[in-house]
């Protein structure tokens, strides 16, 4: 590290803060709720995730390799996809599914290329160190985006068949029929990250941003960097939502213009 | 196949409800439909409607197979109005804007709008918020969105069936008069003996198969 000013955590002082879990066991059981298990469970995976992500990169970091980088681009995509198609439950149907896939790889491909080429622009182009941590925070987000469409999309197709096959039978195009419902899904997608920026430096400091803070950088480069992200997240977000509700409002019509609120199979 | 029919329905069966082995709908008639509830009259009104493609069996729309017609195309034409009067969010004019539009019609102006709304025998204005309209009044406004577009064939569910009985029979003689003058047809579901009695001209009994 060429900046020094960062304290290095001692591992009993590291330890110690695994108190907070211990209280928050205490309060559990005082209450009588019983989620004591799953919070140990999630204290255990995320020591041990982030110890190993902690090595994985330290690794990749050192042999800064073009395949590995992109290697692990795919994986984060493939994981992001699957999280997508188990949060959204079980009735997606195989063409939904693959439209999921291609809006989420698409949208953030395309903004990565964007980001990393115009926006921040490092050599050499596969650099782990700046590589991996932004297509995380894209893929992250526009995996959170998606989801969220997912879920309104299917909900009020479910919720409003009546509307919607009203407006088919007098003549709508199926477009047309279902326009304000795909308006409210990506609505639903984007606002999160609208709000999260209304509130930004005021209400929170984020946490790469506390990151670099907290390992010497000046806050007016930590904010610098911080911008330019929350714009990249916007439109990653942005991009792969539009895509997917374009593209899957017709996995729930027929070649006779019918609506089935299922979709396809 | 002769072409003063409307719509020639030949061994028709969908998903075991609807099961019609001849049946003949003529041109600039109204049609009463009867029959007991679960009979399939929803059904056989959504194939017309192409909004359910049948299992087997053909239906022609004036000597066209249906299932070479465009069905939004179809539709636009043979517009069809479901039990549950479709309201959107916003003002009784919004209401009867999205008709037009959703048709591929060019809206027409207030003082169209402002008489549609009257001659259903409605004494609200269009700024007003359709959500709050009482039942009857939704129907009678569904009613009125679809009279202003240019159909060939009407297609009602149940279209009166809040009103009162006086109003429904001075909103249906509106109705009927105006599609005469369109030179359209009707075809309309219904469970009011008046109804039947008065403006049939044709009717046709659906029983469970």
């Amino acid at each position: 590290m060429e900046n020094s000013s960062i304290i290095d955590i001692e591992l009993w002082r590291l330890i110690s803060a695994y108190l907070f879990v211990l209280l928050l066991i205490f309060i559990f059981k005082v209450r009588g709720i019983a989620r004591q298990k799953m919070l140990v469970m999630a204290a255990f995976r995320m020591t041990l995730q982030l110890v190993i992500a902690g090595y994985v990169l330290t690794y990749l970091f050192e042999l800064s390799n073009p395949y590995l980088t992109l290697g692990v681009i795919f994986i984060m995509e493939g994981f992001a996809i699957y999280t997508i198609y188990k949060q959204a439950g079980t009735r997606l149907s195989v063409s939904l599914k693959k439209t999921i896939a291609i809006s989420m790889i698409t949208g953030t491909v395309f903004c990565l290329i964007f980001f990393n080429f115009v926006v921040i622009h490092f050599e050499p182009w596969y650099d782990p160190r700046y590589f991996i941590p932004i297509a995380g925070m894209i893929i992250g987000n526009s995996m959170t985006g998606i989801t969220l469409s997912v879920k309104v999309l299917l909900n009020s197709f479910t919720s409003q068949r009546d509307m919607i096959e009203g407006a088919l039978m007098l003549g709508a195009e199926p477009k047309a029929a279902v326009k304000p419902y795909v308006n409210h899904a990506f609505d639903s997608a984007v606002m999160p990250t609208i709000n999260n920026m209304l509130g930004m430096g005021i209400i929170f400091l984020p946490g790469m941003m506390t990151g670099q803070i907290l390992s010497g950088v000046s806050p007016l480069l930590a904010i610098e960097y911080q911008i330019v992200i929350l714009l990249g997240i916007l439109g990653s977000v942005g991009l792969s939502v539009i895509i997917f509700i374009l593209l899957a409002y017709k996995n729930f019509f027929n070649q006779d213009a019918q609506f089935s609120p299922e979709g396809k199979s | 196949m002769t072409t003063d029919l409307l719509f020639t329905i030949r061994e028709l069966r969908v998903n075991n409800i609807l099961n019609v082995n001849h049946l003949d709908i003529k041109k600039d008639k109204v049609t009463c439909i009867t029959g007991e509830s679960g009979a399939g009259k929803s059904t056989l009104m959504k194939t017309l409607n192409k909004m359910i493609t049948p299992d087997s069996g053909e239906i022609f729309y004036k000597g066209t197979p249906l299932k070479e017609i465009d069905s939004v195309q179809h539709r636009r034409k043979v517009i069809m109005l479901s039990q549950v009067p479709l309201i959107f969010p916003g003002t009784i004019k919004d209401n009867l804007i999205m008709g037009y539009k959703l048709n591929g019609m060019k809206p027409g102006d207030d003082e169209i709008l402002k008489q549609a709304i009257h001659n259903m025998q409605m004494t609200k204005e269009l700024h007003e918020d359709a959500g709050t309209l009482s039942g009857g009044e939704k129907q009678r406004l569904a009613l009125a969105r679809i009279l202003l577009l240019e159909a060939d064939v009407y297609l009602l569910d149940e279209p009166t069936s809040a009103l009162d009985e006086d109003t429904e029979m001075m909103v249906l003689d509106h109705f009927i008069r105006e599609i005469k003058k369109k030179h359209a047809s009707l075809l309309m579901i219904t469970h009011s003996n008046k109804v039947n009695e008065q403006f049939a001209e044709e009717r046709i009994y659906l029983s469970r198969s």
